[in-house]
């Protein structure tokens, strides 16, 4: 486990436990969701159509994030923040660094042990609220990502550094919907050219056209504090080494509306030529108004 | 055709002496919660946090409290399936010009939901009664 992050991590938790209300408050609990690997609002791995913050149509909102994922040979953080206007446009900024095994630095014969990225993201609602109206929450989004060396990803056969993922999400909140509990469900569909989410460049020898990838999410509400639930990320194959599709299972912890704790068993399969990829995933997300 | 016509009334006789029995009876939401005391007591803790929020009271200023009494009981009662009347104004007019925003309604359902659990109500049970009062949120919204 990263220390640095878990002390950090700790320090946020504490600072926004206890922070007086200052956050935008205009939305129920938790239909801000939980901030995703590549900074827009969602689950961990899935972006939603929920925005990141907790602006209702008369308020602005802003968050930060710190995710930290922690698999058999991989180490990946992610830090960035999100603003959400008006419960219509959300803005978001990552930074991904993906830490490398030994093995596959001496075997790549690389200068550095990282990988970073940084992501823009943008998001807009285009239809309904997930609690109230008859039919899901619809947005559509782009996330822009540039990786900050092509070294990696041209020594693994990518065709280059930088892309856009295009996304449409669906999300629903059941209310009472299993024996009286809240459930919520998300879908989206990504176009994308990504490797391992663009940490290992774009396209490839074996496709170097978007494909359009299936992500879901679904989640139980035990309290109106604590969420479990689970997802699925689907993955392109471009490169000539396996890509697999990713999955977790989550527990949240919402204790307010300025923070929240994610922690996550994840299964990323075989990534960078290295099997059985698991772990634990751990996020938090604090609301700054 | 004779076996058809055999095959549907017995079909017919099952599902109308399933119907029939009276021993499965599903019990209404409104009596799973407790009946009449409680709906009583999801409204007054309902009209007291009310008038401790300062936000949300400035909407019932000039409201007849006794009679939003009386009209909010019969209307959960309704909605959660008891037996009662509502005698009331339909939502829309009784929500009409005060252009309750988003942020205002959310809040509002949040002192509902106190109310619900200072009244006993578990959380599913607070859900399912969400559930049934969140279709009306459109005559209430920006009107």
């Amino acid at each position: 486990m990263n220390n640095r992050i878990l002390k950090i991590l700790s320090v946020g938790c504490c600072i926004f436990a206890t922070a007086p209300s200052m956050a935008a408050d205009g939305k129920i609990l938790a239909t801000a969701g939980l901030s995703q690997v590549e900074g827009s609002g969602g689950g961990g791995l899935v972006p939603w159509a929920t925005l990141a913050g907790y602006d209702s149509q008369d308020e602005t909102a802003a968050s930060f994030f710190m995710s930290d994922v922690n698999v058999s040979d991989f180490r990946m953080t992610s830090i960035g923040v999100a603003t959400s206007f008006y419960d219509r446009v959300e803005l978001s900024y990552a930074q991904q660094t993906f830490v490398l095994p030994e093995s596959l630095i001496s075997g790549l014969s690389l200068t550095s042990e990282q990988i970073k990225q940084d992501i823009v993201g943008l998001k807009v609602r285009l239809y309904g609220d997930a609690v109230y109206s008859a039919y899901p929450q619809v947005s559509a989004g782009l996330q822009y990502k540039q990786l900050d060396s092509d070294t990696v990803a041209s020594k693994v056969g990518a065709k280059t550094d930088s892309g856009t993922d295009f996304y449409v999400a669906a999300t629903k909140v059941h209310l009472g919907a299993v024996a009286g509990y809240n459930l919520i469900w998300n879908v989206a569909a990504r176009a994308t050219k990504a490797n391992e989410m663009g940490l290992l460049g774009y396209g490839g020898s074996e496709n170097n056209s978007y494909q359009v990838m299936m992500e879901g999410s679904v989640g139980l509400l035990l309290s109106p504090n604590w969420v479990v639930g689970m997802e699925y990320r689907q993955k392109p194959n471009n490169l000539s080494i396996v890509e697999d599709d990713w999955t977790d299972v989550f527990v949240s912890y919402l204790p307010n509306k300025n923070v929240n704790i994610t922690a996550a068993y994840v299964d990323l399969g075989t990534v960078a030529t290295k099997k059985d990829q698991k772990g634990i995933y751990l996020s938090m997300t604090g609301y700054l108004w | 055709m004779v076996n058809l016509v055999k095959a549907s009334f017995i079909a017919l006789s099952v599902f109308l002496v399933a119907c029939a029995a009276p021993n499965k009876a599903p019990q209404s939401l409104y009596d799973e919660i407790g009946g009449k005391p409680t709906v009583e007591a999801i409204t007054d803790n309902f009209i007291d946090e009310i008038s401790f929020n300062k936000d949300i009271y400035r909407y019932f200023e000039k409201t007849n409290i006794t009679r939003f009494r009386e009209k909010f009981i019969e209307h959960l009662c309704v909605n959660t399936g008891g037996p009662c009347t509502y005698t009331g104004d339909t939502m829309l007019k009784v929500h009409q010009g005060q252009k309750i925003n988003e942020t205002d309604f959310n809040l509002t359902v949040d002192l509902l939901v106190s109310a619900m659990k200072r009244a006993g109500l578990t959380y599913p049970q607070q859900n399912r009664v969400l559930k049934v009062l969140a279709p009306m949120r459109g005559e209430m919204l920006y009107k």
